[in-house]
């Protein structure tokens, strides 16, 4: 049984337990989308808002779509279109908004503990999805589900991660509940992206890539931001690509049978080879199709919890 | 309010066996064509009693009916009126449920809103020629207008009373017993 939770903002706030009992309602939930009517009654005549104050498609879309097959009614509010561009505060647009009496308030930010400010004052539940350089938990729970719908198991695992971890909140959630399914994480990333003091979270770091795909059962990429570049955070996407580009030579380094992921939109040729991208060692459609199961679990969790 | 204590036996091994039996070959005798007949056992122990009917029907008529495997979770009308988040189970229907002839099963029929949310789960996968109840146990109090086709025990109860399945496969006996509150008779 899982302990009732009202918000759900970060994966550090939860228990081994909290996380398995979400994955588990999960991958009940898959079901409901191979269905041919894929829509179950359980959130009829809740109201879901999507606060999406930074840009995002999928993100968006998957709660959207998690929100209507479990029955309930969705609005949506993207940055460009909400009066934050006239000046308004995060937490007076909130208060406007809960003022609908909506039950969940699902929130994309720019800065981080942005929803920890809402469940603060505002009477819905709230779900992170996704706050500045923080957290980034729905993303964290889709790939412990995918890694352990495909290896039956987390712990043990050798799982690498490659990219800007320094500006990666998908690596932070991920690192996060990763290690406290017992999997040994490693990140890996030029060293001007590999944040000092990251291993607190519980991983390794190195900036070799072949060090951190060796014997790797799971091999995450993250997406590089281009708007980083301005940054000269690395010289350029070709050198980026060569020293820590998933290719197959690269890929060829882990386990016969290591899973690639990605959180999408994938640079293809950058971050990742297009033969890495779409062979069949990828299971990044998978992680797409088990966002909507856990982001319908993580609403069904929230819409009944009572205590925060 | 004390704690549930058994009050009286209503079933034991043998009693339960032929009552399953029986269900079986009403279920035979009322089913327009054997080929299209599915069981669909709510869960959790209607599903091990669809599988006793299934091998029963299999053994009397040589067909063996595709049986499913229904979670209501999701159409409870009281979903989150507990305490508890409600664990959700997979729903497995292996069978093209339009215009199969459908019996769900259950083992204990009491207020009908189990079997008013299995049938709309039902429904949502596909639209069966007819769905027809099975119960191991219909114990009376229905809060709906439903009745089942299939009775394996009709038993009288008062309304504070509960009745406890137990089946070998779930709960390591065959027994059906009714409870109440202590000293509360």
């Amino acid at each position: 049984m899982v302990r009732i939770r009202r918000h759900l903002l970060e994966l550090a706030r939860l228990s081994r337990e909290d996380i398995v009992g979400l994955l588990d309602l999960a991958d009940s939930f898959g079901g409901i989308s191979r269905r041919p009517i894929k829509k179950v009654p359980t959130l009829r005549g809740r109201t879901v808002v999507n606060l999406f104050l930074e840009a995002s498609t999928r993100t968006r879309s998957s709660f959207e779509l998690a929100a209507k097959r479990l029955s309930a009614d969705t609005l949506n509010i993207s940055g460009g279109s909400s009066s934050v561009v006239k000046g308004e505060t995060l937490l007076d647009t909130a208060r406007n908004l809960a003022a609908y009496q909506p039950d969940i308030i699902v929130l994309r930010h720019g800065s981080a503990g942005a929803p920890h400010l809402l469940a603060q004052h505002i009477d819905a539940s709230i779900v992170n999805a996704g706050d500045g350089l923080h957290e980034h938990p729905t993303q964290g729970l889709l790939d412990l589900l995918t890694i352990r719908q495909h290896k039956r198991r987390i712990e043990g695992l050798k799982v690498a991660i490659i990219g800007d971890i320094a500006h990666s909140r998908v690596a932070r959630s991920g690192i996060v509940g990763l290690s406290r399914l017992g999997a040994e994480v490693v990140v890996c990333g030029p060293p001007t992206m590999l944040p000092p003091g990251i291993e607190a979270l519980g991983c390794r770091a190195t900036p070799r890539r072949d060090e951190a795909v060796a014997d790797a059962d799971v091999i995450m990429t993250l997406r590089i931001q281009k708007e980083r570049l301005a940054e000269e955070l690395f010289p350029s996407d070709r050198e980026y690509a060569q020293r820590y580009g998933l290719d197959p030579a690269a890929l060829k380094k882990a386990k016969p049978d290591c899973l690639v992921m990605h959180p999408g939109p994938v640079n293809r040729g950058v971050e990742l080879h297009p033969a890495v991208a779409d062979g069949p060692q990828s299971i990044i459609l998978d992680q797409v199709t088990n966002g909507l199961s856990v982001r319908m679990a993580v609403l069904y969790h929230c819409a009944g919890g009572g205590e925060a | 309010m004390g704690t549930l204590v058994d009050r009286r036996q209503a079933m034991d091994a043998t009693a339960m066996r032929r009552a399953i039996r029986r269900l079986a070959h009403e279920i035979i005798e009322r089913a327009p064509d054997l080929q299209r007949l599915a069981l669909v056992g709510v869960r959790t122990r209607g599903v091990p009693l669809a599988r006793r009917l299934q091998a029963l029907i299999a053994e009397a008529e040589g067909v063996s009916p595709p049986v499913g495997e229904l979670d209501i979770t999701l159409y409870r009308d009281d979903v989150f009126d507990g305490l508890a988040i409600p664990e959700v189970r997979p729903t497995l229907l292996p069978f093209e449920v339009q215009g199969r002839a459908i019996v769900l099963v259950d083992d204990v029929l009491f207020t009908g809103r189990t079997t008013r949310a299995a049938l709309d789960a039902v429904m949502d996968w596909g639209r069966p020629e007819h769905v027809r109840l099975a119960v191991l146990v219909d114990r009376g109090h229905r809060e709906l207008p439903l009745h089942a086709d299939f009775v394996g025990l009709t038993l009288e109860t008062t309304r504070d009373e509960s009745v406890r399945v137990r089946l070998v496969e779930t709960d390591g006996e065959d027994r059906v017993d009714v409870r109440g509150r202590e000293g509360a008779w």
